[in-house]
């Protein structure tokens, strides 16, 4: 059993397991990155952003400057954003049989793979997880189609070329294989390969194995993978969550008992409480908007703005804050609200009691009816004629790269009253970002290259680069995702909402579950690098996790022992079992095997063809044997007395009985045959009597136990 | 013999309180616990007492399923589980969940306080029940304990409707419920996968019916409805007060008001949908309503649970959904006495109670108005009263009422035809089909058509009749991958054509059965092995040197044991796979070689196989 392992993205994980005779691709995440390293993409003709001087080389070399522009000493690369895709020559994927999806954060990149690779298999998924999917890409595709850009910048990926260039696009991975964002048509195309599947539901791969989505308590119809045979179990732990928002909880009984857990998508923020982040939230916000401020809230277009919503549902009349227009854009904002009413059987009990009254799970409902929420699909149209400030925007996209955001920072960036408040940690942009751009470097280059050395490269001007590499502390990320809008007036605020396991939520559920082998993303399985005494911050399991990073292939630990087979009635009743201890009974079976679909059953062997009457002549070949039919092994011993006693009644005379260093010899004088008898053998020497020899083989045989 | 027995407590060869008792495999499974419609004494709710008369009904029942949320499937559960006795788990799926417990007390509400009845269930027995009960999703493998497990699919029919299979091990059942095998305006079709049950157990109300496309019914009740409202309305404005003049087609005056019995959740949304739609794209006028209070909340539920509509709704929903009607509006007591045209849709759908029989009441010795009836009637019922022709009923207090009304009769009903319901034997493909929720001379026709066309036996019991079905479950063990993998590569060797004989070692300790190789077994048991050997004097004629013996024997054997490895080996002895075979002199006769021939038993075939083709002699050296 392997595993290939595609990401080294901890919560965008791309895994491919072989497991018996199945190829199964666990997610298809996609790192959103790479998108840090490009300029936004205003909506609106932005003349600062387009008048960022070119970057030249040192020596004064301007040859980049159409493709590469400076920003308060960041330099970003001027074209249509492009993604790092899962690795995709560490196995053939036009292999894999199934995609299983845990959540609709871990499907993005699933149009890169069903289309381009040769695959022809099957994608399960949630429905919840398949519409909110959708609306996620469709947005994406939105953002990035409805500002068209006419460059696409590919000289600065020439190899020799980015050596020259500064940090991180300088250390930037596998850049040559980073692809634009996919069409809408190629999202359709995807997504009909999903076939919908429930919680708990058992789903058959060629008789071989069983996969079974569990609830995971993250998202709408998050789930973790149970994929077992019957003898063997690997659970597939992605995005899980204990925390009580509004998904069905986590379902963590059926983890138990597993050969293998892999883990992956834990918590990106674990020194953060996300109950203490929402209320910094809504006190953030209701400080600005007093000041006569706005508020723009970078965010997905579903998950944690939910949880938000509701919270504002119940703050913002105690806050006196019901006159300020909250507004939520996105090209799927409507769906996004809808669907979210109708997935009640997917959300947590309290949610699912409100269908019973029929009333709405969510209150956004009520929030909308009241017209304090109002929803666009882009700031263009009616919100331009609706517009009122100050006011509370939510919209995408988290990176700040694309979508309506772009626009809001241009409008706010300069006025120290508005505050962007980060909540959305989503699971591609932000802190596992920094985090795993290091890892690679580090195992990219064996020396890592001083802070020294960096100085000298010209880090330094750059604050948020001058900084300690690592954080597990919040704050660089989302530094990166402002770096293109400085300098900045505007406050930042980061209340990183991040419902996902934690390390102490691991150990206790790891205790719970008890599985032989755990494996995880590296980076789990040692303190984060800044903060080395914190050993607090990593999976602590005997024995001890075993860790995988991005291209690398796992063999995992267990052996197969044991495959299930059926044994037909018929044969079962012709068992003939025999107690050999107490509780433990034996029964020699012969049968025909019979495997079909990886199916395997054991028949009753067929009787013995009846002779044909002789008609045709035998050829010799047909009387000889199959030696591959083997007879039953033996086991037990003769006592000789007895022995002699049968051999008397069934007619032998003239026996006689000599000891030896080891035995016995039973001497049949008349017949010329000797019968060596030893507590572990017997041995019949004897003329080629045929008669007699069956005779005594089956006389012998009376004392013996066959298996 | 292990076995599957079947018991109907109620809908065996009947339509109405459904309750079908199902052993399979020790486990015992109630599904359904309908009331019918056609009774108000004992026998309106099946008879629990079949299944214990003293003992606790939850000790003789491992659960109870609920397939949807119509009375005759559910009417009894309170009943059932609060005034007799039942505290085991209560499986339905969550849109039934939902909506049941309002037609229970909907139920309720038309015994007690309108017909007085004493000793029925309360309010609070309804919550009570309800609290016993267990959601399940679509698909999901419910483990109701470590060897019962069910499944739900979805049954078309109503809002949430599901069928269930029920599994012990490699035995299985499932039931239908009521199902509909084609989508209509708001519901898709029943789906199930080639489970193979030994059992399919499917309701059969239109057992003998095949019905013409959907889409003709759709506009024969359109045009139905459209002529009367349309000439009604223009004649009413002519003719304030109704007094209506003009002919119309069978030369009666054109009727007015149209009533339309139906059960607030279900069809009614259906109807709702085909005439919002037409309304619409007609731009008519003429009011519709809805009865009861149930409407707004009725709706609410359909708009909740998008994901069990069908595929069209659910992938539209978002721009329009389609249960929020604009055309159709609360209907007040008062409107019935109002003289203008409209169609009015009214609960109960059998006409047996409530605000639909007041209308009707109230509006049928008007023959310009009309009643149009979308459902199956149980016998009993007004409803089913007038759809068999009767024009003058008998109501309580020696009234009599005469129906001048005209009186349609369009099947909306979403239960699968006879061509459905064989389609769905077709998709399960059980061993055996057994026939309930039908008439029992229906059921005969539909009985001898499955059996003729799938070859498996049906069965349709009365009710507390058994029907009982041997069955032969296989016995799942597991085998050591060695010899799995050691069988499986000789199976593919080519000479394959005889059946190949596995052999091995059953390990039976507790419950715990292991197939392993004989080797194993014996070590695992901590035995020893105990060798047979055999060794036989073959006397061959031959007088030259045992070595050249050895040779000729050798090549012999090589000549005949084309597909065995034999061998000669550098010390003159020559093998045959294991067997050894030595050539000697004789101690007297010089002219004579002994061949020792020596295998042990499990080369017992072989050996002896060998020491007779010895003893023929070897062909002479050329």
């Amino acid at each position: 059993m392997k595993l290939y392992c595609l990401s080294g993205h901890p919560t965008l994980p791309c895994n491919v397991l072989k497991f018996k005779s199945t190829t199964i691709m666990l997610d298809c995440g996609l790192d959103m990155n790479s998108t840090l390293n490009f300029l936004p993409l205003p909506l609106v003709q932005s003349p600062r952003l387009s008048n960022l001087p070119g970057w030249s080389l040192k020596d004064g070399n301007a040859f980049l400057d159409k493709e590469l522009k400076e920003c308060s000493g960041h330099v970003f690369v001027d074209s249509v954003p492009e993604f790092c895709l899962p690795e995709t020559e560490l196995i053939d994927l036009s292999t894999v049989d199934v995609i299983l999806i845990s959540n609709y954060h871990c499907m993005m990149a699933l149009p890169y793979i069903t289309e381009h690779t040769g695959f022809t298999g099957t994608v399960y998924a949630t429905e919840p997880s398949v519409q909110i999917g959708r609306l996620l890409m469709e947005e994406l595709v939105n953002f990035i189609e409805r500002v068209p850009k006419a460059q696409s910048a590919s000289l600065w990926k020439n190899k020799d070329i980015q050596r020259l260039l500064p940090s991180p696009l300088k250390d930037a991975v596998e850049v040559s294989t980073w692809r634009r964002c996919y069409t809408m048509q190629e999202v359709n195309s995807a997504l009909s390969k999903i076939q919908l599947v429930g919680y708990s539901q058992k789903i058959e791969l060629f008789g071989a194995v069983q996969v079974t989505p569990l609830s995971s308590g993250y998202a709408l119809g998050s789930s973790n993978w149970i994929i077992q045979s019957h003898y063997e179990k690997v659970s597939y732990v992605s995005g899980s969550s204990l925390l009580t928002t509004h998904p069905q909880p986590m379902d963590q009984a059926s983890l138990k008992n597993s050969d293998v857990l892999i883990l992956t998508g834990l918590t990106q923020i674990p020194t953060a409480n996300p109950d203490s982040m929402v209320g910094e939230f809504c006190s953030n916000l209701a400080l600005t908007v007093r000041n006569g401020g706005n508020v723009l809230v970078p965010c997905y277009p579903s998950g944690v703005i939910y949880d938000l919503l509701e919270c504002l549902y119940q703050y913002i009349d105690s806050a006196g804050l019901s006159s300020i227009p909250f507004y939520f854009i996105s090209p799927v904002a409507n769906s996004s609200l809808e669907f979210s009413q109708i997935f009640a059987e997917w959300l947590c009990h309290n949610k699912q009691t409100k269908v019973y009254l029929p009333e709405p799970p969510f209150p956004h409902a009520e929030l909308i009816q009241t017209n304090k929420l109002k929803h666009y699909p882009s700031i263009h149209g009616d919100f331009s004629n609706d517009f009122r400030q100050p006011c509370v925007v939510f919209t995408g996209h988290p990176s700040l790269r694309f979508g309506d955001v772009v626009h809001f920072m241009e409008l706010w960036g300069k006025s120290s009253l508005n505050t962007v408040i980060f909540t959305d940690v989503g699971s591609d942009v932000t802190v596992g970002t920094v985090l795993q751009r290091h890892r690679r470097d580090t195992w990219l280059y064996s020396k890592r290259p001083s802070s020294q050395l960096r100085r000298k490269q010209g880090l330094r001007d750059c604050p948020w680069h001058s900084l300690p590499d690592i954080h597990l502390e919040p704050d660089f990320s989302y530094l990166e995702a402002l770096a293109p809008y400085q300098p900045l007036a505007m406050k930042c605020i980061y209340c990183p909402i991040d419902t996902r396991l934690n390390f102490i939520q691991v150990s206790k559920l790891l205790k719970e579950v008890q599985p032989l082998h755990v494996v995880c993303p590296e980076q789990y399985t040692q303190p984060p690098p800044a903060q080395s005494h914190r050993i607090d911050l990593m999976i602590d399991c005997q024995p001890p996790a075993m860790s995988y990073r991005r291209a690398e292939v796992l063999a995992l630990p267990f052996k197969r022992r044991y495959e299930k087979i059926e044994i037909m009635p018929e044969l079962a009743d012709s068992l003939v079992p025999m107690e050999i201890k107490p509780g433990v009974s034996l029964a020699t079976v012969s049968a025909v095997l019979h495997t079909k679909d990886n199916k395997h059953i054991l028949q009753p062997p067929p009787r013995p063809a009846q002779p044909t009457g002789g008609k045709k002549r035998k050829r010799a070949s047909d009387d000889i044997p199959d030696c591959k039919v083997l007879k039953p092994l033996l086991s037990g011993s003769i006592p000789v007395e007895q022995f002699v006693q049968t051999l008397e009644k069934h007619g032998f005379s003239d026996i006689k009985v000599e000891d030896t260093a080891k035995g016995h010899i039973v001497l049949l004088q008349e017949a010329e045959t000797l019968i060596q008898i030893e507590e572990d053998s017997t041995h019949i020497i004897c003329d080629n009597d045929e008669m007699l020899r069956v005779r005594l083989r089956d006389l012998v045989l009376k004392f013996l136990q066959k298996f | 013999m292990p076995e599957i027995r079947v018991t109907p407590l109620g809908a065996g060869q009947d339509v109405g309180r459904s309750c079908i008792l199902v052993s399979i495999a020790g486990k015992n499974v109630m599904l359904d616990c309908g009331m019918h419609m056609g009774f108000s004494d004992d026998r309106r709710f099946p008879d629990f007492s079949y299944i214990t008369r003293s003992g606790r009904l939850t000790d003789f029942l491992d659960c109870v399923i609920i397939s949807h949320f119509h009375l005759d499937h559910c009417g009894a559960l309170p009943y059932f589980s609060e005034m007799v006795g039942y505290d085991g788990p209560i499986y339905m799926t969550q849109p039934t969940q939902a909506i049941c417990p309002i037609l229970l007390e909907d139920y309720r509400k038309i015994a007690v306080d309108k017909k007085g009845e004493a000793n029925f269930f309360t309010s609070q027995m309804i919550k009570d029940c309800m609290k016993k009960v267990v959601a399940v999703h679509l698909h999901q493998t419910v483990q109701v304990d470590d060897e019962l497990e069910i499944k739900a699919y979805y049954a078309g029919h109503v809002l949430g409707a599901a069928m269930f299979q029920i599994k012990v091990g490699s035995e299985s059942v499932v039931y239908t419920g009521d199902y509909n095998m084609t989508p209509d305006r708001h519901l898709g079709a029943a789906w199930i996968d080639k489970c193979r049950p030994n059992l399919l157990i499917t309701e059969s109300t239109y057992a003998t019916t095949i019905r013409d496309s959907k889409r003709c019914r759709e506009r024969d009740f359109l045009k139905k409805v459209h002529e009367t409202v349309e000439r009604g309305g223009k004649l009413w404005a002519r003719w304030p007060g109704g007094a209506a003049r003009g002919s119309s087609r069978a030369g009666l005056p054109p009727p007015l008001q149209v009533l339309i019995p139906v059960f607030a959740l279900g069809r009614a949304q259906e109807l709702c949908i085909l005439l919002e739609t037409f309304w619409e794209r007609m731009d008519l006028k003429a009011p519709i309503y809805f009865s009861t209070g149930l409407t707004e909340k009725a709706n609410h539920y359909y708009k909740l649970f998008i994901p069990w509509t069908n595929q069209k709704i659910r992938k539209t929903f978002v721009q329009r959904n389609m249960f929020e009607f604009k055309h159709i509006k609360a209907f007040d007591r008062a409107f019935a006495d109002s003289p203008g045209p409209m169609v009015v849709f009214a609960t109960p759908g059998m006409l047996h109670a409530g605000q639909s029989l007041q209308i009707f009441r109230k509006w049928a010795g008007n023959e310009k108005n009309m009643v149009i009836m979308p459902g199956y009637c149980v016998q009993g019922t007004v409803g089913h009263k007038i759809l068999s022709g009767q024009r003058k009923l008998e109501m309580e207090g020696r009234q009599v009422l005469e129906v001048k009304m005209q009186v349609e009769y369009m099947s909306f009903s979403a239960h699968a035809d006879a061509k459905g319901i064989m389609q769905l034997v077709g998709q399960a493909e059980p061993e055996n089909v057994l026939l309930v929720h039908g008439e029992a001379k229906k059921m005969e026709f539909l009985k001898q058509k499955i059996e003729q066309e799938f070859r498996v036996s049906c069965y349709m019991p009365a009710n507390g009749e058994t029907v009982t079905l041997p069955t032969s479950p296989s016995i799942p063990v597991g085998i050591s991958l060695g010899l799995l993998k050691r069988e499986m590569a000789q199976g593919l060797l080519p000479d394959a054509k005889k059946p190949r004989l596995l052999h091995g070692t059953l390990i039976m300790k507790d419950s715990n059965f292991r197939l392993v190789s004989s080797e194993q077994a014996l070590k695992e048991l901590g035995l020893a092995e105990h060798q047979l050997r055999f060794t036989c004097r073959v006397h061959l004629h031959d007088t030259r040197k045992e070595q050249e013996t050895a040779v000729r024997v050798y090549s012999h054997l090589k000549s005949v044991l084309k597909d065995h490895c034999v061998q000669h080996l550098p010390d003159g002895s020559v093998t045959v796979e294991s067997i050894l075979i030595q050539a000697a002199a004789h101690s007297e006769d010089p002219g004579t070689k002994v061949l020792l021939v020596s295998w042990t038993y499990q080369d017992e075939e072989l050996g002896s196989y060998l020491t007779s083709l010895l003893k023929k002699g070897l062909p002479q050296a050329s």
